[in-house]
């Protein structure tokens, strides 16, 4: 049994390979609601204020339309309905959403492994997911599905608040939300000043070395202010590894600049941990102690907290360069 | 004793001195696999360099290798450990895999097909999710609940193989440890749906890497490793008697379910420690005593002492192309195992079908 489940994991790694980039085109784009149970829903017009075909069946946002009973089974999608001021309608969150603190958790609702029953006794008028595995059966009992699924960069993210205030009903408050982000990113970026360019660095998300090229959300962030991130060289080929996993004497012969950690909450590493790792204390950024904490939760989710990652990394940038 | 060598003087033994040719071939694969495993590498050191450093260290000889303290480094605390528990783990798991066939006479049993490595995987993944966050423990745990898994795990295939009221069948023996490996295999899956947060480090774990290879590793693994196939090497002669059957083992002193316990004990223990520091990594203890059993003849007393030599040399090669094929990134060694295993074991599953009949 094992031994066939080789072959999934092996088959489901070649999938998830080929997969990838059809994900990334279909990414953000809401999937139209075309089961016969959807049409039925109290759908008020298909036309933004401004005489916009919306691709959501959320349109006109009157009061009996705005969704008041939100579940979201996707931490991201939780921050950003409460950046955008659609936290008092939300009615329950996966056990991942622990921000805003406020956040309505259900310690059984899983966005991992969901239930579709469970989700459906909440009896929510909307449910946010961060991919489409549960969206058709959700939809077959009726209940309305937003997909929002892990970006690849900033700009994405915007959107996605975007989107999410919309079919909230919330768009002044989506609109202040991605204002007062994109402000605060260019504030941050305006005060590294350049300093970071040319910079190289690594990013650790656990402690078998796995880390991100600069095609992920994350690695968008790092390039913001002119950071080089030392695994691209795994993708060298344009086979898009995203999260490649690295050979340790690569990172140590890369000697980059700086070197952030986010596996400090999986893997009890720290800056004593990893420095006296093996061949790790030749390393720049280790003697000099350029090695940085990024709080997991913060740098893996794409919402609105990503200026809090940003401005870890321009703090780290002033350690590094001295001013 | 006497009688025993005397008794096991066949067709098989009147050639003892080309044995040593093939131990010398299986040594010169290891020295040619760790040669290329030490000279390649992400960080593009100088060959020349390497091999300098490397004469360097013979008494004696004093040679500027021109590497940096750097590159140093790399070689010593990272390359050659890696080479060195590499050839560890492949030692092991090949050698366990020989003796596994040999005890349960089935030519398909592997520590993987009995539900060891199942039992390993549940124990390291219990590990990995009790001792994540706090810090302590972890690295003491995985192996130690790795260990008490796979144990756990053979024992209970071996005694349901055996009391299913056939005779002693390879096919019960087989459903059984199919049955085991099940079961210990969705209770793991279990725990690990319900700690997703420990998922990537589980995940990473199950299918097999060395990429954190260190000296400690190695010098964790090194005494089971060593214990564990000196018991199954001690007992060689006595397996190949066994081959003829328990009743004729008995007449020339053996005792047979002695010889089983100790062999089984040991070959769990090694496939438990070497499961416990690269995770699970399939097919060597297969390919490996298969390929020595085509090369050599079926005689565990040649078949054992190879596996060790190949399966060493095999896995650091193994290894090689697992950092190399996408350099700088890994490829996970289980992938490639299985990825030259499968059909391996596909052609074994048709040839020891036509034999078993």
């Amino acid at each position: 049994m094992k031994r066939m489940s080789w072959f999934f994991t092996l088959l489901s790694l070649l999938v998830v390979a080929c997969g990838s980039e059809i994900e990334t085109e279909s990414k953000l784009t809401y999937v139209p609601n075309d089961s016969g149970m959807a049409t039925e829903l109290p759908v008020a017009s298909s036309v933004s204020p401004e005489g916009e075909p919306l691709d959501i069946n959320y349109g006109g946002c009157g009061a009996a339309e705005q969704p008041e009973a939100i579940v979201s089974l996707s931490p991201t999608a939780t921050e950003m309905l409460y950046a955008v001021g659609a936290g008092p309608q939300v009615a329950a969150v996966d056990n991942f959403s622990y921000w805003p603190p406020e956040a309505p958790v259900i310690e059984d609702l899983q966005g991992w492994n969901p239930n579709v029953e469970a989700i459906a006794g909440l009896q929510p008028d909307l449910v946010i997911l961060s991919d489409f595995g549960i969206q058709e059966e959700l939809e077959l009992l009726g209940i309305p599905v937003h997909v929002a699924e892990a970006v690849t960069e900033l700009e994405d993210v915007y959107d996605q608040m975007y989107e999410i205030g919309e079919i909230t009903c919330q768009r002044p408050g989506a609109a202040a939300a991605v204002s007062k982000m994109s402000t605060a990113i260019t504030a941050l970026v305006e005060s590294a000043g350049g300093r970071g360019e040319g910079l190289t660095y690594y990013h650790e998300l656990d402690d078998t070395l796995y880390s991100i090229d600069s095609s992920t959300f994350i690695g968008d962030v790092y390039s913001l202010v002119g950071l080089v991130n030392i695994a691209d060289a795994a993708d060298s080929e344009g086979t898009s590894w995203e999260y490649p996993q690295l050979t340790t004497e690569f990172v140590i012969q890369a000697n980059p600049d700086l070197v952030f950690f986010a596996d400090a909450q999986c893997c009890a590493q720290s800056v004593e941990t990893i420095s006296a790792r093996p061949g790790w204390s030749e390393m720049e950024a280790i003697k000099k102690g350029n090695i940085f904490e990024v709080d997991s939760d913060i740098s893996s989710r794409w919402g609105p907290r990503l200026v809090d990652f940003l401005q870890i990394v321009v703090a780290a940038i002033a350690t590094v360069t001295g001013n | 004793m006497r009688l025993l060598r005397d008794g096991s003087r066949d067709a098989s033994t009147f050639s003892d001195n080309l044995r040593v040719s093939e131990y010398l071939i299986g040594f010169a694969a290891i020295i040619a696999a760790a040669g290329a495993a030490l000279l390649t590498g992400p960080a593009g050191i100088e060959k020349t360099g390497v091999l300098a450093e490397l004469l360097d260290q013979v008494p004696f000889v004093s040679i500027d290798s021109g590497l940096s303290s750097i590159q140093k480094n790399i070689l010593w605390q990272i390359r050659l450990p890696r080479v060195v528990l590499g050839a560890l783990v492949g030692a092991t798991l090949a050698v366990s895999g020989a003796s596994y066939q040999a005890v349960f006479r089935n030519p398909l049993a592997d520590p993987y097909l009995l539900g060891a490595a199942a039992g390993a995987g549940l124990g390291a993944t219990v590990a990995i999710v009790t001792g994540s966050g706090d810090g302590i423990g972890t690295f003491d745990l995985v192996p130690l609940l790795a260990f008490v898994g796979a144990l756990i795990a053979v024992a209970l295939t071996y005694s349901l193989g055996y009391s299913s009221g056939t005779q002693r069948s390879p096919a019960a023996l087989l459903l059984a440890g199919v049955a085991v490996a099940s079961f210990l295999t969705a209770i793991q899956t279990f725990i690990q749906q319900q700690n997703v947060d420990t998922i990537r480090q589980v995940y990473s774990w199950i299918l097999g890497r060395l990429t954190t290879a260190s000296w400690d590793e190695v010098s964790l693994l090194a005494p089971y490793a060593l214990v564990s196939t000196l018991l199954i090497l001690v007992y060689r002669r006595a397996l190949d008697v066994m081959r003829l059957g328990d009743v004729e083992a008995s007449s020339v002193g053996i005792r047979p379910q002695l010889v089983r316990l100790v062999v089984i004990c040991a070959a769990s223990l090694g496939t438990a420690a070497a499961v416990a520091v690269s995770g699970l990594i399939a097919f060597v203890g297969l390919i490996v005593p298969h390929t020595v059993r085509l090369l050599a003849g079926a005689s565990n007393r040649i078949v054992l002492p190879l596996s060790i030599l190949f399966g060493a040399a095999f896995l650091v090669l193994v290894d090689l192309l697992g950092r190399s094929l996408a350099s700088p990134a890994e490829i996970p060694l289980g992938v490639i195992t299985a990825f030259c295993g499968a059909p391996f074991f596909v052609v074994l599953l048709r040839s020891s079908k036509r034999t078993l009949g």
